[in-house]
């Protein structure tokens, strides 16, 4: 599958400058593959996400990228320069680590002078830096605290100031809020992406939350088993998921079994569904996935499936069902509350089928 | 609570073989024999500040304080290197630095003699080579060697646990801002595992100051040391107040030295998982 083509054609700022491109990178740990073939470009201010599962190789690219972990096969380019023996502490892009991985032995301003000293940055412009990123991180007036003193967002922010000091052309980012409480995660997302188009940086992000990864980003790269499975925009990956994995992966859906018929025509659930693909062929199986709130409730009579409700669960904006039909259990949102046991009508509009090629067995490889 | 009386076996143990001990050395460089009768006085202590003495104990700290360094630039490389992650012979090499300190001292000490002699071990490998026999046994240097060997795993140990528990990812983070290996290991590593050394520097200079076998049997005796002082008043001499008067100048002086090292050692931890 052609993903550049495709992210050239969907993503953000077509004409930008690659800035971090990998071209067919292979690793391998003591003979496992963890990383298989993985092409990927990043350009120039995007803020790009490498989502997936844990064990699915998203660390590694970005630990790849940052220098801690050497190729296999394959080449890394900074611009046109490979960087593949290049040691960390000589490329121009500083890391957000998970677990912060702050100098315990250092106060607040000594953790983000650590790089500007070792770049020799006269004192007076260091002082005026670590204001400022300080400032920036909401931290103003922390400068003699020690970082074991600092609650986990506070330590966060500093290990996100002591990146951002340096200046740096790309920030990597690995799961950064991760050891964080929801309410600050979600705070903490948006003053990232706010940083991040304030200050004209390329972000990596690493993560496994597919809600993070839509709302920050401006691609996302999917991955599975050391495989890129999907590179797009957050809407192209989230309506037009290429496989039923991505689809899965990517918020919650109904994933079935089905049979191309013809163009723009589909089996499934014991009916036709008239759909907006084409170009399968005649009588071709393949995954439907359809997304919960796809789904329109009706009365029974006037629904294109007929259902009974299996269970109910109130999830604050709307109730979340599942509905037995024609022997698969679908699932789907309502605003409307109806109580188990109840007959209701769906209907699926055809834009909401999504039509997949059937994921084709995997050989050789272990599902982790 | 209601186990108290488990403990009482121990505090019985340390009442009779340090307490009690400890309380009589004090009795003793406190006191002094006239005509048959005891009588307090100063006079022990007034004694050790006769320059004679006061040369012996600079001696001494001089000594141990070379066998520190020693240990510390033999064993800080040492430590490092069992505690990197890719290196696989490790458990060997651990054995290979605790099976010495299984063995007695005398015997370690001993073993040494055989090497450095006018007719031993290392001046027939130098014969080889047309070198002639030098004199290494009962040098200042071969004293130092010995205490270095004798109380190297002290050091090593220490720092090695300090350096096995450090988060590797402290390394790559400095790594990522820019600093080569000496920066990282100046700014990073060493500080963070100032703990280890100083636990290290600990162990390592209190027995090397009241060391007297190691002196003896590789000094010959003609590097008096402050531990072969109190040997001799106790068993050649027979003044044991002036001998238990020594000791406690000993003591202090270790006490001291602990006192001040402490108030750099934060981590109170650092090598607590191996004694």
């Amino acid at each position: 599958m052609d993903f550049q083509s495709t992210q050239f054609l969907k993503g953000g700022h077509p004409l930008a400058q690659h800035i971090i491109e990998l071209f067919d990178v292979c690793k391998d740990f003591s003979g496992t593959q963890v990383l298989k073939n993985i092409n990927l470009y990043v350009r120039k201010n995007e803020f790009i996400t490498l989502l997936g599962p844990s064990g699915c190789g998203k660390t590694t690219t970005l630990r790849l990228i940052a220098g801690f972990e050497q190729p296999t096969r394959g080449q890394i380019y900074f611009y046109d320069q490979c960087i593949n023996r290049v040691p960390p502490y000589q490329r121009r892009l500083n890391t957000v680590f998970q677990r912060y991985a702050l100098f315990p032995h250092l106060t607040v301003a000594d953790n983000i002078a650590f790089g500007l000293k070792i770049r020799k940055v006269p004192a007076e412009e260091m002082k005026t830096r670590i204001a400022h990123v300080l400032k920036l991180v909401g931290l103003s007036g922390y400068e003699k605290r020690w970082p074991d003193s600092l609650s986990g967002g506070q330590q966060q922010r500093v290990a996100i100031a002591r990146a951002l000091v340096n200046q740096p052309e790309v920030l990597l980012l690995d799961e950064p809020l991760g050891a964080l409480d929801l309410k600050m995660r979600q705070g903490m997302q948006i003053e990232l992406k706010n940083m991040q188009r304030q200050l004209g940086i390329t972000f990596i992000y690493v993560t496994h939350d597919q809600e993070e990864a839509l709302t920050m980003s401006d691609t996302v790269v999917v991955m599975k088993d050391g495989r890129i499975q999907q590179i797009g925009t957050p809407e192209d990956i989230y309506n037009e998921p290429k496989n039923a994995f991505v689809a899965d992966f990517i918020g919650e859906s109904n994933i079935i079994d089905g049979l191309m018929k013809k163009d723009f025509l589909v089996e499934f659930a014991g009916r036709e569904f008239v759909c907006v693909d084409a170009g399968f062929g005649f009588d071709i199986p393949v995954d439907v996935v359809v997304r919960p709130e796809d789904i329109k409730v009706v009365a029974p009579e006037e629904g294109m499936l007929k259902g009974i409700v299996t269970s109910l669960v109130f999830l604050g904006v709307h109730y979340e069902m599942q509905v037995e039909a024609t022997g698969f259990n679908w699932r789907l949102h309502s605003t409307q509350m109806y109580p188990v046991g109840s007959e209701i009508g769906m209907n699926i509009l055809p834009d909401d089928i999504h039509i997949m090629e059937k994921s084709a067995p995997q050989i050789g490889e272990e599902e982790s | 609570m209601k186990k108290k009386w488990f403990s009482y076996p121990y505090l019985l143990w340390m009442l009779l073989f340090t307490v009690i001990p400890m309380a009589l050395i004090l009795y003793y460089s406190l006191t002094d024999t006239v005509n048959g009768e005891t009588v307090f006085t100063l006079a022990n202590f007034q004694k050790f500040f006769q320059p004679v003495y006061l040369k012996v104990l600079w001696h001494s700290l001089v000594l141990a304080f070379y066998c520190t360094v020693g240990c510390l630039l033999i064993g800080y490389p040492m430590a490092a290197i069992l505690a990197n992650q890719h290196f696989v012979k490790k458990k060997f090499l651990i054995m290979l630095i605790m099976l010495p300190t299984w063995m007695n001292i005398l015997l370690r000490t001993y073993a040494w003699m055989t090497i450095l002699e006018r007719n031993g071990v290392l001046n027939s490998f130098l014969g080889f080579f047309g070198i002639e026999p030098m004199q290494f046994l009962y040098t200042e240097g071969a004293v130092i060697m010995g205490m270095i060997y004798n109380f190297l795993p002290f050091m090593v140990l220490p720092i090695y646990s300090v350096l096995v528990k450090m988060d590797k990812s402290l390394i790559e983070a400095a790594e990522d801002l820019g600093a080569n290996r000496i920066q990282i290991f100046r700014k990073v590593t060493f500080p963070l595992s100032a703990p280890g050394v100083i636990s290290g520097i600990v162990m390592v200079f209190m027995p090397a100051v009241s060391t007297f076998v190691i002196s003896r049997l590789l000094g010959g005796g003609q590097f008096a040391l402050i531990g072969n002082l109190i040997e001799q008043q106790f068993l050649w001499v027979g003044d044991w107040n002036f001998g238990s008067a020594l000791s406690i100048v000993m003591m202090v002086l270790i006490l001291l030295s602990m006192a001040v090292l402490n108030r750099y050692d934060k981590d109170k931890e650092a090598g607590g998982s191996l004694w």
